[in-house]
């Protein structure tokens, strides 16, 4: 019979804690201030709140006391939340920034079964039918606004180790790039010029590699080229270095041939028609995707890779975690076994002990959350790093720590505190006053 | 070793507690497992059996291809035993996803890259198959794929002259990597340069490659070798840029990101946590034991021996955990690897992780009992009896 009782015990906490975590997970921000209202609000309203508090009260005064064991929670939970933080930081900003490189009233074009543009290739032919195509916008003079563009990668050193190689893509773009994207500008010298070595590069490769500050010389392809200026664009095409597809197309002897054709359609919805038409072709095979759909599928693979590894390493350091929390609240309710079972004797029920063991562990958890968060965001937030992209070239990105992130980290910790003074709180409440009062 | 049981009777004084110290310290050692899987698996550069090989690719861009003229100047390169050419085919079998790391290489592939291992007679037929290819022992079985085979293999980038991009190919003999070879060797797939070059859509891929791998005489030549390829295109329109195979794969490797700074701040972040974790609970158990001590003291133990004792016993509390987590990764490694699709190649915890994995469980082991065993030594046996 008490075996049965112990068993139906455990199995009713293991439901709860279940229960709690799919809860939590869903609850926005709004549901725990909500939360934490009603919970002053009864600490502060009824008899059992009131107890409650002192026994909180008494607890967290003697944390002082308990300064090592109180702080294996408080780093055990900021180490979780802060490596989670980071890695899901360094998600976000990659899909962030490839995300940013695509709209839906743009598209791409790509030879038939190249799943990025260094794959790709198109004759000139294929090219012109492609921007004739319907749903193109026209410009000034009636002409489609679109551009024919090739990506070559070239070698430079990364910054501060010039015996490094980097691939650093260079996209030969025609005169129409500025009407397609008009984020792109300029913030530095001036445009290169159509037929000469010039190029332009962007921000975030001025960053991260060496030599590419305006008015230098790099060599590409065995032949002398200037930079004439640098561009933002915030996503990332700013990882890439500008030219003229004449130029750059002749330098790496690509004769008429290119790519990838990007157009500006009508409207969005031309989409549809545009796609259509270029499947009707005979003349032609190609994949067309809006901008946003193709960026974005370049992203899928290493955001969801490093989303997996960020979640499954934070969950094994949590269930650590958990478990150096349970180690110290389990001390700490012995060290106050006399005290909890004094308060039980002279009439404090079980609600307000088990309350009070949770709110101290769930406030410790907190701490470290904020912690860990805080140092990460300190540390990373807006850090630059690069990486291989689907071109086989670096592509640069930041590390985004937002707020959601930075919330999501907190959840976390207070889960881990939640699940970590759940049970010393139990024991806390249910130990026999008898035995704990003999205890030492 | 006499007090065996002693140390082991204190461990588990508290049951509870001991347990929830060794899940803490089995999750770290698991992502200690983990982790040094990943990152080895980025450092295929430390393989030793490349040394005597150079790598020779376009100083431009690895995109661009070489002339083929080269490979007769390399040869004659004193210290030079042999030059071979390999091109990038961008395989897929089936589906996008089903991504087959491909090559076409020149023939004598297989002697410079001597950890390949082909039985002789699945050679010989290679040799004489123009559609013949030979594919490592983990790619064969991922697809299931046999000796006998023929399969279809579509290029991301060459077309063949009728303008289909899916290339028929026979297989003809499954390979072993030797041991010690790269992580990954035994997942690619080859196939003849020549057949490649006659059926290619892009008649210039008769008179390029896409890189060169030279195999030395001796290790010792590496670097007045690759001076000497490198002069000969200097200044020309396909300067080349020759390394070492460990330095090509390092400098690869640091392009996908700085994977091992990365780990390396998420294992100092685990084992601060550790090492606190642990710290904490030996203080405790010492703490709640100095009475116990106290009296082993009183029946005429050593302070030595005392010291050694705590230390023996926070050493074995790490050694039980760490060996725990680091078997867990050992299953849990392959499983990782296996439903990744062979996305993720990670090589299993081997006897490199397994070692560090010791020397660390054994200086924690030490470093956390240092204090408490300090504390237990100089205990004073009047005042420990006494309770004060």
């Amino acid at each position: 019979m008490k075996t049965l009782k112990k068993f139906l015990r455990g199995v009713l906490l293991l439901a709860i804690i279940i229960a709690f975590l799919v809860a939590w997970s869903a609850l926005p921000w709004q549901g725990i201030v909500v939360l934490a209202v009603l919970l002053a609000v009864w600490m502060t309203v009824t008899r059992r709140g009131r107890q409650t508090w002192q026994v909180t009260r008494v607890g967290l005064s003697t944390v002082t006391q308990r300064l090592g064991s109180s702080s294996v929670v408080v780093v055990g939970i900021a180490g979780v939340v802060g490596v989670l933080v980071a890695m899901l930081a360094m998600s976000e900003g990659f899909a962030e920034t490839l995300r940013a490189s695509g709209n839906d009233h743009t598209a791409i074009v790509l030879r038939g079964g190249s799943q990025a543009e260094l794959n790709s290739i198109l004759d000139r032919d294929s090219a012109n039918v492609v921007m004739q195509a319907p749903g193109v916008k026209k410009g000034a003079e009636g002409r489609p606004i679109a551009s024919g563009e090739l990506v070559v990668v070239a070698n430079l050193p990364r910054k501060g180790d010039p015996n490094s190689d980097s691939n650093v893509p260079i996209r030969g773009v025609s005169n129409d790039v500025w009407a397609l994207r008009d984020n792109v500008k300029i913030i530095e010298g001036r445009a290169f010029k159509p037929g000469l070595r010039e190029v332009i590069v962007g921000k975030g490769a001025k960053g991260q590699f060496e030599g590419l500050d305006v008015g230098k010389s790099i060599r590409l392809a065995g032949q002398t080229w200037t930079v004439v200026g640098v561009f933002a664009s915030h996503d990332a095409l700013e990882s890439e270095l500008w030219g003229d597809t004449q130029s750059v197309a002749s330098a790496y002897r690509r004769g008429s041939s290119v790519q990838s054709v990007t157009v500006l359609l009508d409207s969005p919805r031309a989409y549809d028609q545009f796609k259509a038409s270029l499947a009707a072709d005979p003349r032609l095979k190609v994949d067309v995707s809006t901008t946003e759909a193709y960026f974005g599928k370049q992203s899928e693979a290493l955001t969801k890779t490093l989303r997996i590894v960020g979640i499954t390493v934070g969950i094994i350091m949590a269930i650590g975690a958990v478990f150096g929390a349970l180690n110290t609240m389990f001390a700490a309710i012995q060290a106050r076994a006399r005290e909890i079972a004094t308060l039980r004797a002279i009439g404090f029920r079980g609600v307000p002990v088990v309350v009070s063991v949770l709110l101290e562990t769930m406030l410790l958890a907190l701490l470290g959350g904020i912690l860990g968060a805080g140092i990460v965001w300190l540390i990373f937030h807006n850090y630059t790093a690069s990486t291989l992209g689907a071109n086989f070239s670096q592509v640069v990105f930041q590390f985004q720590v937002g707020p959601a992130l930075l919330w999501t980290g907190l959840k976390w910790a207070l889960a881990i505190g939640f699940i970590g003074g759940l049970f010393p709180a139990l024991r806390a409440a249910t130990v026999p006053v008898t035995t704990a009062l003999r205890e030492l | 070793m006499k007090y065996f049981h002693l140390i082991w009777a204190a461990l588990f004084r508290r049951k509870a507690r001991t347990f929830f110290t060794l899940i803490s310290i089995l999750a770290a050692f698991l992502l200690f497992g983990m982790l040094d899987a990943t990152r080895s698996a980025f450092d295929s550069g430390g393989s030793v059996i490349g040394v005597d090989r150079l790598i020779t690719t376009s100083r431009y861009s690895i995109i661009q291809s070489l002339p083929v003229s080269l490979q007769a100047q390399m040869k004659a390169i004193p210290g030079v035993k042999d030059v071979g050419y390999s091109n990038w085919f961008g395989g897929i079998y089936q589906d996008p996803k089903n991504f087959v790391l491909s090559f076409a290489v020149s023939d004598n592939y297989m002697d410079i890259y001597h950890e390949i291992q082909l039985p002789a007679d699945q050679r010989k037929v290679y040799e004489n198959t123009r559609t013949g290819a030979i594919v490592g022992e983990a790619l064969a079985k991922r697809f299931g794929w046999k000796v006998g085979d023929k399969i279809p293999l579509q290029s991301t980038i060459f077309p063949q002259r009728n303008g289909d991009k899916t290339w028929p190919f026979d297989i003809v003999g499954i390979y072993t990597a030797a041991p010690g070879a790269a992580n990954g060797t035994d997942q690619q797939f080859f196939f003849h340069h020549k057949y490649f070059e006659d059926a290619n859509a892009f008649q210039s891929i008769g008179t390029t490659v896409g890189w060169y791998f030279v195999r030395l005489n001796s290790p010792a030549d590496a670097e007045r070798v690759a001076k000497a390829v490198d002069a000969l295109s200097a200044n020309s329109d396909h300067e080349t840029k020759t390394q070492t195979e460990q330095a090509f794969n390092a400098s690869f490797a640091k392009q996908i990101g700085d994977i091992g700074l990365i780990v390396s701040a998420i294992m100092g972040a685990v084992f601060f946590t550790l090492i606190l974790l642990t710290g904490n609970t030996m203080a405790q158990a010492v703490r709640e034991r100095t009475s116990e001590l106290a009296v082993l003291k009183t029946i005429g133990f050593s302070s030595h021996s005392v010291l050694y004792m705590v230390l023996a016993e926070s050493v074995l509390l790490l050694l039980i955990g760490g060996a725990l987590g680091l078997g867990l990764a050992g299953i849990i490694v392959p499983i990782v690897a296996k439903g990744s699709g062979g996305m993720l190649n990670l090589p299993p915890v081997g006897s490199q992780t397994w070692i560090l994995g010791l020397v660390l469980m054994l200086v924690i082991g030490a470093i956390v009992g240092a204090l408490p065993a300090i504390r237990a030594m100089r205990l004073n046996i009047v005042d420990a009896l006494a309770g004060r």
